[in-house]
């Protein structure tokens, strides 16, 4: 990554926000706490967990994905992470309607190691295109 | 879309009862809690949506935001763009509807990255919109066979496809939903004036 902006850091204003989309409420919050956790050390960018459905399902929920975006825009854009699927499709589905934050973009990148390598960019003060390009390098890691 | 709302309500169990070999046994269930939203969010409009662009576009929006599965946004997109490319025209004609539809299946077929032969609605939506030129009930037996034909088909996309040669043997449960709504579409248009 080149010259993250350390001083701009934390403050929220001006960062990527990143948002987790599971299936599961439960996967979509304990990947948001891992990731937070490891990137800690310093102020950590706005993260919020888009899991499961409305009435406490398996699935995806449309409205909780938006209302995760726009928590989370500070203005710089917003990385969603997603794992399967329909999160796959409702957040495409999402975008090509314009319902989410401008600035919003569908990362391309495993759920777990790429929300943190996401959050972990994020906190360092890169932009969106780092913190996306942060996120897929996470599929090159080979575990054996 | 009332007509497809009833043909969901009446079929759901069935469709579900299809997801469960080879899905996670909730199709039926998502559709008829999409539909039975797309059916309130209608008699909720006042007033009324100004034509079939504006309804289909009303019912895509709410399919993508209650389904809760991937025939969500997939079913969404298709209506969405289907009414779309209708505009608020007050009435369309058949070939607009088919041209309008033609569009819809384009997009779906996007968003999904699927094409005929995967084992997904596509199977049935694919063929049944290519015989709307001819009638809506050829368009519905088109799709019923497309429906059929997918019961030899490895699924290539969504959780099925995780499954490799042991979906084989089982139909498709949005290939037969799409025919489904297709169906309706036929008894739709037979009931009108």
């Amino acid at each position: 990554m080149t010259g993250p902006r350390r001083a701009e850091a934390g403050t929220g204003a001006g960062q990527v926000g990143i948002v987790l989309v599971s299936h599961s409420a439960a996967v979509a919050e304990s990947v948001a706490e891992l990731a937070r956790g490891l990137a800690a050390g310093g102020p950590v960018v706005p993260v919020a967990a888009a899991g499961g459905t409305p009435d406490g399902g398996l699935g995806t929920s449309a409205e909780r994905i938006a209302a995760a975006a726009r928590e989370v825009d500070r203005g710089a854009g917003v990385a969603l992470l997603v794992d399967l699927g329909s999160a796959v499709l409702t957040v495409r589905a999402l975008l090509e309607d314009d319902e989410l934050p401008s600035g919003s973009r569908l990362v391309d990148a495993p759920f777990v190691e790429g929300a943190v390598a996401a959050v972990v960019a994020a906190s360092a003060g890169a932009p969106l295109a780092e913190v996306e390009s942060a996120a897929a390098e996470a599929y090159g890691y080979r575990k054996s | 879309m009332v007509a497809a709302a009833a043909a969901v309500e009446r079929e759901a169990q069935w469709l579900t009862e299809l997801d469960s070999p080879i899905g996670d046994a909730d199709h039926g269930s998502n559709l008829l809690r999409g539909f039975t939203a797309v059916r309130a969010a209608l008699d909720a409009q006042d007033p009324a949506p100004a034509g079939p662009g504006a309804v289909l576009q009303l019912a895509g929006r709410t399919l993508i935001s209650t389904v809760g599965g991937a025939s969500g946004p997939l079913y969404g997109t298709l209506l969405r763009r289907t009414g779309k490319e209708l505009g608020d025209a007050a009435e369309v004609s058949d070939e607009e509807l088919r041209a309008a539809l033609d569009a819809g299946v384009a997009a779906v077929a996007g968003l999904g990255g699927a094409a005929p032969g995967d084992k997904t609605m596509l199977d049935a939506l694919v063929p049944g919109v290519a015989a709307l030129g001819t009638s809506y009930r050829a368009a519905a037996d088109a799709a019923e066979a497309g429906a059929r034909a997918t019961v030899p088909l490895q699924a290539r996309k969504g959780r099925a496809s995780y499954l490799g040669e042991r979906s084989v043997g089982h139909q498709d449960p949005g290939a037969t939903s799409s025919a489904l709504l297709l169906g309706a579409l036929a008894d739709a248009a037979d009931g009108a004036p």
